[in-house]
């Protein structure tokens, strides 16, 4: 149909070309689906493999059109747009004046979501989730968007907070407001003592050695079992209190528990909305503290470093100290998530910090466009709950997660909002563009 | 000392199967200086694609051992290589020239994909296969302790030497293998001399997939299970191994393999099998720190 349509107004030269390149996409795509979707392995290796030719003719046909109606698009319609600014960047161009505003507006509208009527126990319990995300997101952007340093083991920093929160709650008996600042302090001295070594390679190499320490921390979670309860973790971690208002139905003698106080009746939704705004404002802390620090001296040595490590060492930066100090400061907000992750969930086991958590949150970084605080926020919000819109598709989360990655790479490569000016700038320095190849 | 000896024949055969992971990784960096990070995934379903051949071929009945090995070889290699290439013509090649972190994300977004997408055609259940050789030459005899080295070992050793041998060729010797030392050290200048430098690193990543392929039907054939989520460690240590080696360098990922395939048979033997990928992980982090262009590479010039 399409192409009925497309013909008229397309050459007979560019017609056979995007034939001949669909057919070599197809053939391509044959031999792609042939072993893995055509064939399958029984479970039982005495059974003989299975054969599914439809699914390889099915595959063979997309591709094939796919890739037919690509190449009439790319001929037809591509060429009048190429010079033109993408729709998105305009779009942006129009809200980016607006985007305090839009902020403020959008932290009162997730401020009062507890108190709407549609939001029940689910609703606020995700709504928690998702700043968690958001929260991970704009700690990792300290040091990704800002510092430009590769972290792929950043839930190692978070799986630190969890585990050194819960134990200093279990062994030392100390309360929530006590345990979190140290368990931030915990995976900040985890970040410096593993950034003091390494901070001073290249880009992917560092990249590589977070990731094998995140699993290292994960083995070592999992193995020392006297410490860590192995791979069963630790249960039973008490919630938070609010001044000494614990939130169960019958408080244990000694203790007021919220609802006595406050003469309301008990409900088991007053925890999950006092958990809901524990979250929001630290997330709320992570943002001021990154937008703060910004204009500091080490904020601008930071975004120094990221533009052009060379020219800043020849300034008189000490790359090292300056690395070291974003690394350590976003491992220590990790920390915080951790600690309220495991007194969100009550019980903590090494599963929970798997490299594919780091990724997730990685991802909601570079999504959202490095550097862009409103941006963590757009990519944590889909990231959280376009799954759980989609809960048919839920086998399909990660395929298609890990396609939009590269989809998002491929079409805008610094990301969604891609927002990355330096805080301080010298008038118009025509800059912003990587030297060529 | 004859546990020794075994544990130096496991940890080789081992290293032999991270030497070939290895070389695809340290040539992807060496040509476009970015960590392939779904190599690993690419070696999985090397291993997948030597399964369902074996499975395949033994409905249609063929018998002869040698005979399915080479036309297994043969197919996953070709296979496989399709998933090397496509791989980059999708993930890699649009962002060529795209600021340093962003192929690093798309390729982790890549083996993202590709675990989850071997996981739904073929399930998420480990696929087991029956052993195909049997038996061995015993090396050594001490105490009753019976040194062996299986067929099998024997085989995959053998195959990793001829491979490194035809592989070192291919690069000193053919018109190839110029072109892509010539793109390693300046793109630029071997695009106006003529060489398609796309194409050549197109061939690049074809070939580092060939002996992902090869490594994944050695381990199918070793370990005799496998399931969608071997590539990520098995991926991790071989970049370690190319580190250890040096990157850029072929022999040293070689190297590189065999050491790290010796600490982990030898971590696993006299010390705590739980934490040998621990003892893996620890050596990338002291390589890095105390001689960073690794074992065998060349140090890296900085230029403004």
């Amino acid at each position: 149909m399409a192409l009925a349509r497309a013909a008229p107004t397309v050459s007979s030269g560019v017609l056979r070309a995007a034939f001949g390149e669909a057919l070599v996409a197809a053939g391509i795509a044959f031999m792609l689906a042939l072993p893995l979707a055509g064939l399958r392995l029984p479970i039982n290796p005495m059974d003989s493999v299975i054969f599914r030719p439809w699914w390889v003719v099915v595959a063979v046909a997309t591709v094939f059109l796919g890739r037919l109606g690509l190449a009439l698009w790319r001929a037809r319609v591509a060429p009048s747009r190429r010079n033109g600014v993408p729709l998105l960047d305009r779009a942006l161009a129009y809200i980016l004046p607006w985007r305090r505003g839009i902020f403020v507006a959008f932290v009162l509208l997730v401020a009062i979501l507890p108190l709407m009527p549609f939001a029940d126990r689910r609703v606020i319990d995700l709504g928690a989730v998702v700043l968690i995300y958001v929260m991970l997101g704009w700690g990792l952007n300290i040091v990704v968007g800002l510092a430009g340093l590769l972290d792929l083991g950043y839930v190692a920093f978070y799986a630190v907070g969890a585990y050194s929160y819960t134990l200093l709650i279990i062994h030392l008996d100390l309360n929530f407001w006590a345990a979190l600042p140290l368990a931030g302090a915990f995976a900040a001295l985890f970040g410096v003592l593993l950034g003091f070594p390494v901070l001073r390679l290249r880009g992917d190499y560092l990249a590589i050695v977070t990731l094998g320490f995140g699993e290292m921390i994960r083995i070592i979670l999992i193995n020392w079992s006297s410490l860590t309860g192995g791979s069963e973790g630790i249960t039973s971690i008490p919630t938070p209190t609010l001044f000494g208002l614990t939130f169960t139905a019958v408080p244990a003698p000694g203790e007021t528990a919220f609802h006595q106080f406050f003469g309301i009746p008990f409900a088991g939704v007053h925890r999950i909305i006092f958990l809901y705004y524990l979250i929001l404002a630290l997330a709320l802390l992570t943002h001021v503290f990154s937008m703060r620090i910004r204009r500091l001296p080490v904020g601008r040595a930071w975004e120094a470093l990221r533009e052009d490590e060379i020219a800043a060492r020849a300034l008189g930066l000490n790359p090292v100290m300056v690395k070291l100090s974003a690394f350590g400061l976003g491992a220590m907000f990790a920390g915080f998530a951790g600690a309220f992750f495991a007194t969100r969930q009550g019980f903590i086991n090494p599963s929970s910090f798997t490299f594919i958590e780091s990724a997730i949150i990685l991802a909601i970084v570079v999504l959202g466009g490095m550097g862009s605080q409103m941006g963590v926020i757009l990519a944590a919000l889909l990231l959280v709950l376009l799954p759980e819109v989609a809960r048919d598709f839920a086998e399909f989360r990660m395929l298609l997660f890990g396609g939009a990655m590269v989809a998002v790479m491929v079409w805008r490569p610094r990301g969604l909002l891609a927002h990355r000016e330096p805080t301080a700038t010298l008038g118009d320095l025509s800059r912003g563009r990587e030297p060529a190849p | 000392m004859a546990y020794f000896l075994q544990q130096f024949v496991n940890g080789l055969t081992l290293g032999a199967v991270y030497g070939l992971i290895a070389i695809g990784y340290t040539m992807v960096y060496g040509i476009i200086g970015m960590i392939n990070f779904a190599h690993g995934e690419i070696y999985m379903i090397g291993a997948f694609i030597a399964m369902i051949a074996f499975a395949v071929l033994g409905v249609a009945g063929v018998a002869s051992v040698p005979m399915a090995l080479i036309v297994v070889l043969l197919l996953a290699i070709v296979f496989t290589a399709a998933y090397g290439w496509t791989v980059e013509r999708l993930a890699y090649r649009p962002l060529r020239g795209s600021f340093r972190l962003a192929p690093l994300i798309s390729a982790i977004g890549m083996s993202i994909f590709l675990q989850n997408y071997v996981q739904l055609l073929q399930g998420a259940r480990v696929k087991a296969m029956g052993p195909l050789f049997r038996g061995g030459f015993v090396l050594m005899e001490d105490e009753g302790f019976r040194v062996t080295l299986s067929y099998l070992q024997l085989f995959i050793i053998v195959l990793t030497v001829a491979l490194m041998a035809g592989f070192t060729l291919l690069i000193q010797r053919t018109a190839l293998g110029r072109a892509q030392r010539a793109c390693e050290q300046d793109q630029k200048m071997a695009a106006l001399c003529g060489i398609n430098v796309d194409r050549t690193i197109s061939l690049t990543f074809v070939l580092g997939a060939g002996l992902a392929a090869v490594a994944g039907l050695m381990s199918t054939l070793y370990y005799g299970v496998i399931d969608f989520f071997i590539g990520f460690l098995v991926g991790l240590k071989a970049f370690t191994a190319a580190v250890l080696g040096g990157i850029g360098s072929l022999p040293g990922a070689m190297l590189g393999g065999v050491l790290i395939g010796l600490i982990e048979a030898f971590w696993a033997a006299y010390f705590d099998a739980a934490y040998k990928d621990v003892a893996a992980f620890s050596i990338l982090i002291l390589v890095l720190i105390f001689r960073p262009t690794g074992l065998l590479g060349r140090p890296q010039v900085e230029k403004v």
